[in-house]
């Protein structure tokens, strides 16, 4: 008999191997409180976060968590239904009323989560005998959507314009294509040359979509993302966005200007078969969005935290995933699983916490301590990040 | 265009990611004998593509495993 979690061994192995070394769990970190959008409680240790996406620090705004209170106590804790059914409230309703507004397009339609907005929309816009083409390095929600529905898949190299371009041309004129991209690529924190890809694409017949999750409220003028500041907005379909990143909260979505839009809502499974998002998350989500139309002050601090981190990390010796800072996440490559489990450690000991992220998530197989920025974040705290990464590299011997 | 010439322009495309010199038959596997990875089997599908001007979709690179196959998948795509 074969045990069906012998499939595991080699991640149970690594693992083990890892923790002999008598580096903490790198994946089993608790927040036991949590102070404000860059602070929390950490083994008893207050910790500066800086690996949690919460790129606005909307978490803790005042009017949004008052809006939250309201609709609990208005709406009670959950819908118990689907968008379908008995699961679309005032406050849904309203949330992607904000979308429309903060994305200056005609529909948008809110998922429970931002993974399930890929998987439905990429499942179910491209058909059997559609193509999807998408980045190589696209993330793990775009992947698994492929993976849901039956088209054909053609990936191209990372940021590639010309693989790209080559692949379009080589796929029958007449076929149904679905170009799939990302604004900023979270592993290394690097944007795609949105321009030239999307006049590619749309030159080839394709329809366009953008997974702005890591740009939304930071990028572009308004904050709609890389696609705003491309200036390509209007030749893309399908914007893909996440309320648990900028926004603050959980949740996913998506806007197009497509007449025929509205029809999804019929026929996306992951949208159809389970429950809304609960009335307090909507309604935080709202009034977080519409805040961030005119945040355009707390954008601009978070590109100056942004280039200060990224300037003085390369300046103390570490190695970067990117040659200047693009967007809010900074991804520091470590030579491998030990030195970064290692590292992260030495940081959360000192009370910083990073991400550390492995394989299969992470691109050539690289291990990588990535920091993302808050606008939050003061000009002190990244002052006080800087000396914690010199004294820890120093102490693991990696600078 | 034979069976021999498309395998000979495979071979030659496997050449340069072939770094231990693994002798290739039509049941050499990418991933057992050649050790691949999956970053390899991107510039490799890569350099087939742009060699023989072709598309391989990831649906079909899951059903090839063998020298062999790729060779059939390439034959099919450029009748």
């Amino acid at each position: 008999m074969t045990d069906l979690f012998s499939k595991f061994d080699a991640l149970i192995g690594e693992r083990e191997a890892l923790l002999s070394h008598g580096v903490r769990d790198p994946y089993a970190l608790v927040m036991e409180s949590v102070k404000s959008p860059t602070v929390a409680m950490c083994n008893g240790k207050e910790t500066i976060l800086l690996g949690t996406y919460n790129y606005m620090g909307m978490t803790f705004d005042p009017d949004v968590l008052d809006a939250g209170k309201a609709a609990l106590d208005n709406f009670g804790s959950g819908t118990t239904g689907s968008r379908v059914l008995n699961g679309t409230y005032a406050g849904h309703r309203d949330c992607e009323e904000a979308l429309k507004e903060f994305y200056g397009m005609d529909h948008a339609m809110v998922f429970s989560t931002g993974y399930q907005a890929n998987l439905g929309i990429i499942s179910t816009m491209a058909g059997k005998e559609d193509y999807i083409i998408l980045d190589i390095d696209s993330h793990a929600s775009i992947y698994d959507g492929c993976a849901l529905g039956n088209a054909q898949i053609v990936a191209f190299r990372h940021n590639d314009v010309e693989a790209l371009e080559k692949r379009l041309k080589r796929l029958p004129p007449e076929a149904g294509k679905l170009v799939v991209l990302e604004g900023v690529y979270s592993m290394l924190g690097d944007i795609a040359p949105l321009k030239e890809m999307v006049a590619i694409s749309k030159a080839a017949g394709a329809m366009v979509l953008v997974d702005e999750a890591h740009s939304m409220g930071f990028i572009g003028e308004n904050g709609r993302g890389v696609a705003e500041a491309a200036g390509v907005m209007d030749d893309v379909d399908f914007i893909i966005g996440t309320f648990s990143k900028s926004v603050g909260t959980v949740g996913g979505f998506c806007v197009s200007n497509h007449p025929k839009f509205e029809v999804l809502r019929l026929v996306c499974r992951p949208y159809v078969f389970t429950a809304s998002l609960p009335p307090s998350v909507v309604a935080t989500a709202a009034t977080s969005i519409r805040k961030l139309m005119h945040a355009g002050n707390k954008r601009a601090h978070l590109w100056e935290n942004s280039k200060r981190l990224h300037q003085g990390l390369r300046d103390l010796g570490f190695q970067l995933g990117t040659p200047e800072a693009q967007s809010g996440i900074i991804a520091v490559i470590m030579t491998d699983m030990l030195k970064g489990a290692q590292m992260w450690e030495a940081l959360l000991d000192r009370g910083l916490y990073v991400n550390l992220a492995r394989p299969p998530a992470t691109p050539a197989g690289m291990t990588l301590l990535r920091c993302s920025l808050c606008a939050e974040h003061s000009s002190e705290q990244v002052t006080q990040i800087l000396g914690i990464f010199e004294a820890a590299g120093k102490q693991v011997g990696v600078i | 265009m034979t069976d021999t010439a498309t395998y000979d322009r495979i071979a030659a495309q496997i050449e340069p990611f072939n770094k231990k010199g693994v002798e290739l038959t039509d049941s050499t596997t990418f991933a057992s004998d050649l050790e691949w990875d999956s970053l390899t089997v991107m510039d490799f599908v890569a350099a087939i593509e742009d060699e023989f001007d072709i598309i391989i979709t990831m649906n079909m690179q899951a059903e090839i495993e063998t020298v062999g196959q790729l060779v059939a998948a390439v034959e099919k795509l450029t009748a």
